[in-house]
């Protein structure tokens, strides 16, 4: 296994646990469906397929270094494309697929943008969506069944190329819902020393199995429940999110089945598990084999990690199992991790002080408080501090951006040299928070960003959308996060500026805001407000305030 | 079970959607309207659609039969309830 102490041992991703000789029945994935019967991957038949695809891939002109763009469903042959494409020495990138809800012709736009300024070498997509991005990609596309003939085919055309550790390995898209994504680098070094960090912060051991639904487009499924996994020799067990989302009790099914004892989880999903099992679903199953869920990628709420526990308690769920890892993608995953065995600390703090004063201080008396969730110390090779909005270095306890330095860093962002990540050799996360006793809490955005169900969303992308919707006054629409309990996440909420009063055209326009929304970016909108002229808050530069409108809003809903 | 009157369960899973799901229930939803692939709600309000049909009207979805395909419409839920 990779340790810190086996380090020395592992030189790039090539040396993953998957693609070594020995223990050839060992499996590598179980892949798990509600349709479908399990797929059981063994190392033989990972090496044999990954090495296959890789001719494939071969065959149709790839070669070292050469960008290859996987947007496909989370399936079996994603993952040998994604492997065939890093043994002979490409760079691989997971990439969300187009779906039947999104607009080809938008989706297209965005991904020709990514192609002229990455120069991605080919997409492999689904055998459904492949001739109509085809139409229109300005690189070649290719199909699942072209690919898997040309992989069957057999021959030598396969040339494995050792990469030097210090070459990037492949590519994480940061989730934004824009062609303007920026690509994340990872080298093979930086993927390693991640790995052997973090498998001593979770305390991972060849007793672990790793069950996971995450998108592999996302640094948390990528790294923690596909890359980790397959490097460390432990088992896969994966099923996809459109699955999982649809059918939750998919995932609890797979770790009684299997034994499961790590999963990593976005906060909305404890609810979504919580709330929208069915009994029945549930009869029979066990939670006891788990070690830890770890709750990353989205502001983590006590309510959600209380609410589990007291659905899921009698099935074995405990609270010392609820665990919490702050991570991105620039640092390869974890930032830091709460140590396993124990419940993560509860900061009970002053909410005035910390608006006001931007301090966090513990409350006393009958002061409003605020309950925040401890992300846990750093992880073994990564340090974090606190700036003020001077840069300079801040005590513990109050609030200013967290700064980020390790040895698992991104090289840069892929082919965008006008992006220069680090400051002084530290990367600047945007996030606001604060160090107490030695562990980091996470407050909130310095910018507007949205966290919606763990996908990163930028208000002004959807605003964009928003203003494009016939009946729309141009750049009189807002886009805001609101809270919601129920659900553990950021919902979202437009407000639109119309002319007319008629209510029958309001509603044909709030209609048609929802349905444009969804159709070029994927997101589903929670709440649609169409108001008359001026009702919008604006700066004194002439922006659109977000915050004012969203208190603005709020109170309207509560008269 | 009683019988289940068709116009009653197409007008409690149109308010189940309009208030639960989309939050406005001044939405004039129509019968045939693509809920999910109209941008109304996302895939997770099927995982919701079981849970509040099992609840109101003691029917147990399948699985497989919680896709988008297959769920959505008023029509199909209605339908799908009306089955049983």
């Amino acid at each position: 296994m990779l340790t810190l102490e086996t380090r020395a041992n592992y030189a790039t991703l090539l040396d993953a646990a998957a693609l070594r000789p020995d223990d050839r029945d060992e499996p590598v994935i179980i892949f798990v469906a509600t349709d479908a019967a399990p797929i059981t991957v063994t190392r033989a038949d990972f090496q044999a397929r990954t090495r296959a695809y890789a001719a494939g891939l071969a065959r149709l002109g790839v070669g070292p270094r050469d960008l290859a763009l996987i947007a496909h469903t989370q399936n079996l042959e994603s993952i040998y494309a994604f492997w065939g494409a890093l043994r002979m020495g490409a760079i691989p990138a997971m990439f969300p697929t187009l779906t039947e809800k999104l607009a080809p012709d938008v989706y297209m736009r965005n991904m020709n943008e990514l192609i002229a300024r990455s120069g991605v070498r080919l997409i492999f997509t689904s055998d459904e969506f492949a001739p109509v991005m085809a139409r229109t990609a300005t690189c070649p596309v290719v199909g699942s069944s072209q690919l898997a003939g040309l992989a069957a085919a057999g021959g030598d055309d396969f040339h494995p190329h050792q990469p030097q550790a210090e070459e990037v390995a492949f590519l994480q898209h940061s989730s934004g819902t824009t062609g303007l994504q920026k690509g994340v680098a990872l080298s093979h070094r930086a993927v390693l020393n991640q790995l052997a960090s973090y498998s001593r912060a979770i305390e991972l051991s060849d007793d672990d199995v790793i069950v996971s639904w995450l998108p592999l487009y996302h640094d948390m499924g990528l790294i923690a429940g596909f890359i980790q996994p397959l490097v460390q020799g432990v088992p896969l067990i994966l099923m996809s999110p459109f699955d999982w989302v649809k059918h939750p009790a998919l995932l609890f099914r797979a770790i009684h089945e299997y034994r499961g004892t790590l999963t990593w989880l976005p906060n909305f999903a404890y609810n979504h598990l919580a709330r929208r099992i069915r009994g029945r679903d549930l009869a029979g199953l066990r939670l006891d084999s788990m070690r830890m869920f770890i709750n990353c990628s989205e502001p983590v709420r006590h309510d959600s990690h209380q609410l589990f526990l007291q659905r899921f308690g009698a099935m074995g769920a405990r609270a010392e199992m609820l665990a919490v890892s702050y991570a991105m993608a620039e640092n390869t995953f974890a930032v830091t991790q709460t140590p396993p065995g124990r419940p993560p600390r509860l900061d009970v703090i002053d909410r005035r002080k910390l608006e006001e004063e931007r301090r966090a201080l513990p409350a006393q008396g009958d002061a409003a408080t605020i309950t925040l969730v401890s992300c846990g110390p750093a992880i073994p090779n990564t340090q974090t501090q606190v700036l003020d909005d001077q840069g300079r270095p801040l005590p513990e306890r109050r609030v200013g951006e967290i700064a980020v330095r390790s040895d698992c860093m991104l090289t840069g962002y892929y082919k965008r040299p006008d992006l220069q990540p680090f400051v002084d050799g530290w990367y600047l996360t945007g996030d606001m928070g604060y160090m107490a006793d030695g562990e980091v809490y996470i407050v909130g955005r310095k910018k507007d960003l949205i966290i919606n169900a763990g996908k990163n969303i930028y208000p002004q992308d959807i605003e964009a959308i928003v203003n494009q919707v016939p009946g729309v006054h141009p750049g009189r629409a807002v886009v805001f996060g609101v809270p919601d309990e129920r659900e553990g996440t950021e919902l979202i909420a437009v407000v639109a500026e119309a002319d007319t009063e008629a209510e029958d055209e309001r509603r044909r326009i709030a209609r048609a805001i929802r349905q444009a929304v969804v159709r070029e970016s994927a997101v589903t909108v929670s709440y649609v407000k169409i108001v008359g002229p001026k009702w919008l808050i604006k700066t004194s530069s002439g922006k659109i305030a977000r915050a004012a409108n969203r208190d603005k809003w709020l109170t309207e809903r509560r008269t | 079970m009683t019988q289940l009157d068709e116009k009653v369960v197409r007008e409690k899973i149109r308010t189940y959607i309009t208030h639960e799901l989309i939050r406005d229930p001044d939405y004039p939803l129509e019968d045939d309207e693509g809920v999910i692939t109209g941008g109304l709600m996302d895939s997770f309000a099927l995982a919701d659609f079981a849970v509040f049909v099992e609840q109101e009207f003691g029917v147990y979805i399948p699985d497989p039969d919680l896709t988008v395909d297959k769920m959505d419409t008023l029509n199909q839920m209605t339908a799908r309830v009306l089955r049983g």
